[in-house]
């Protein structure tokens, strides 16, 4: 008896000694190594106020996006007049309107990101998953799109079909999902020769449950890493469209709308045009910044 | 080689007729006709007008004599720019385009891969944090919002340089005649590369930092080659090919570039015609555009691929 009650001693005592070790996944590890990353972080927290403000500052403004102050016309940034930074040609409070363009334009960046994101993923993963012959055509028609200039389409997609913001959010959507299938179609060829891919079909399990729960949870990571570049590229083509003025319509504004209008004004009233472009500067380092800390974090070539 | 070269010509007419099929029927499949703005017109007129650019025939029709024509090198009449054919416009957009592009590219690769191999072989100092900073801007700031600044400061505000025309104006042409024919262009160019310099200085860093980790970098380092040589005869090479294979979208986006930038310096380009024709639906001038653009991009596309083909081995191979 005392044999057996020693064994089970020695048991207990290695399985405490073993959760008391503390196993580290991978996400662990990786957001370990990016709350390390100080531009990252960075990145992250001004982001996080930029959005913020988006939300909050346009109704902490005495001024509404409809109200036309004539009193004041181009006038510049002041705390007197409660315009914080300045009017606009018609007298529109720039404060209001700044906040407002900001979250049209982030709302853009993520919703044209969304889209991109669902046809590049299921794209490049039935792709890399089918394989052979199939795989070649898609990926050659990748290949044929990846060589237009694809602003070309989303231009006409805009003039043709008028001005409206879910067009906007689908056009350039429907154009910037090449790289992300690339990428989901690569990952998931290598994905697929792992052992626990065989086991899975090995248990009976149908190709659609394989690519969703064993195929696509492995190839997040450098998903991750492009969304977060990918927000700020089709933040950039809305304002190319808008400053194009094809972009969001009136009285939508976008940070791309205030700065192309801001560009006639350069000369009298320079904080119209630089207002607008230094949050959109600020924005694009924030996710860039936060997309190469997530690089770091998570590719394992780099570590 | 010349197989590779033969087989990428034979992808390139498909491709071409594909861009020409899905502008096409994108253009006409939309609600609403050139000729919408003219409210006040009689509806015969209309209907002749129509008539005169085969607007009133069935859309399949149309599509077939559009073919025919391009084919037989006729890109039809403009609707918009009137009494002008839409080759007459492209005759007079072309030249100015392609000079933008093709300088902007040439400027980003020299400038951009020179200041990566630099910020390479200084890892870590002060020049590569400066470069790395610069580039980060360089992706960061738009081309419209670029462009427009330096406009101010060069143009309106030191005069330096003309704003917006293609005459030759400001101190720099006067003081260097020479140069003068160029000086139009010297800031469009500019304002077109800094994004591309900005990403190739990036990927040329860390393609060369990744080189000169290799085997045979060391190898070469340690049989006592010189450090200039071990970097231009060996290192480079390899290092060129995840850049070069990026040229070919960075052909894709000077084009898209070259849009703005057009607009914003008001240079008479391709760009300028292509938004004009795509706001007033002049459907023969918008195509007319959009298939000598994608014949640019594939040819370009093409010389990249041959050049990614004289560098790689494995490529060959392959062909």
């Amino acid at each position: 008896m005392s044999l057996f009650a020693a064994q089970r001693d020695a048991h207990n005592a290695l399985l405490e000694g073993a959760t008391a070790i503390q196993g580290r996944s991978l996400w662990q590890d990786a957001s370990r190594r990016f709350k390390a990353n100080k531009a990252a972080m960075a990145g992250v927290m001004v982001l996080g106020l930029i959005t913020f403000s988006a939300i909050v500052a346009p109704s902490l403004s005495a001024y509404s996006i409809d109200d036309l102050d004539w009193m004041n016309i181009n006038a510049p940034p002041s705390l007197e007049t409660g315009h914080w930074f300045g009017t606009d040609d018609t007298g529109k409070d720039l404060f209001v309107l700044t906040w407002i363009g900001a979250r049209v334009s982030l709302a853009i960046g993520v919703m044209t990101t969304a889209v991109a994101l669902s046809i590049g993923v299921i794209y490049g993963a039935t792709a890399g998953y089918v394989g052979g012959q199939t795989d070649n055509t898609m990926m050659r028609f990748v290949d044929v799109l990846y060589a237009l200039p694809l602003l070309f389409f989303i231009i006409i997609l805009v003039t043709v079909f008028g001005r409206n913001i879910y067009l906007v959010f689908l056009a350039i959507g429907c154009v910037e999902w090449l790289t992300m299938a690339r990428i989901v179609r690569g990952q998931t060829l290598s994905v697929k020769q792992k052992e626990y891919i065989e086991a899975a079909r090995a248990s009976g399990a149908g190709s659609a449950v394989i690519i969703s729960r064993h195929v696509l949870p492995n190839v997040v990571g450098p998903v991750i890493v492009y969304v977060t570049l990918l927000v700020p590229t089709n933040i950039l083509v809305e304002s190319y469209l808008s400053f194009l003025g094809l972009g969001v319509k009136e009285p939508l504004t976008s940070w791309g709308v205030l700065i192309s209008r801001g560009v006639n004004t350069i000369e009298s009233a320079p904080w119209l045009m630089l207002i607008p472009a230094i949050l959109l500067a600020v924005t694009m380092f924030c996710f860039n910044f936060i997309g190469d800390g997530l690089r770091d974090a998570l590719d394992p070539k780099d570590r | 080689m010349t197989s590779f070269a033969l087989r990428r010509l034979l992808i390139a007419a498909p491709t071409l007729f594909i861009i020409i099929t899905l502008s096409f029927f994108l253009m006409h499949w939309a609600p609403g006709g050139p000729f919408d703005a003219e409210a006040s017109l009689e509806p015969e007129v209309i209907a002749n007008l129509q008539a005169a650019y085969d607007l009133d025939k069935p859309v399949a029709i149309q599509y077939g004599l559009y073919l025919g024509k391009v084919l037989r090198g006729d890109f039809g009449p403009s609707i918009v720019y009137i009494d002008r054919t839409v080759s007459e416009l492209l005759a007079i957009g072309l030249p100015v385009s392609l000079r933008l592009g093709l300088s902007a590219m040439l400027l980003a690769i020299l400038i951009g891969g020179s200041f990566g191999i630099l910020a390479a072989l200084k890892k870590n100092s002060s020049a590569d944090y400066a470069v790395m900073s610069m580039a980060m801007t360089g992706i960061a700031v738009p081309s419209f919002v670029m462009a427009p600044l330096m406009s101010l400061i060069f143009g309106v505000i030191l005069k330096i340089l003309p704003v917006a025309t293609l005459e030759p104006r400001g101190s720099l042409a006067e003081a260097i005649p020479a140069l003068a024919p160029i000086t139009p262009y010297i800031m469009p160019v500019i304002a077109l590369a800094l994004p591309q310099i900005a990403i190739l200085a990036r990927l040329t860093r860390g393609s060369m930092i990744e080189t000169l980790r290799q085997n045979y970098i060391r190898t070469a380092r340690a049989k006592g080659l010189a450090s200039r040589n071990v970097v231009w005869a060996h290192a480079l090479k390899a290092a060129a090919l995840p850049v070069v294979s990026y040229l070919g979208p960075a052909v894709a986006s000077v084009v898209t570039g070259s849009i703005v930038i057009e607009q914003i310096f008001q240079l008479p380009g391709m760009g300028r015609f292509f938004i004009q024709g795509a706001l007033n639906r002049d459907y023969p001038l918008v195509l007319g555009i959009v298939i000598v653009y994608a014949v640019a991009v594939i040819i370009l596309n093409m010389i990249v691929d041959l050049l990614y083909g004289v560098l790689d081995p494995k490529v060959k191979r392959h062909a």
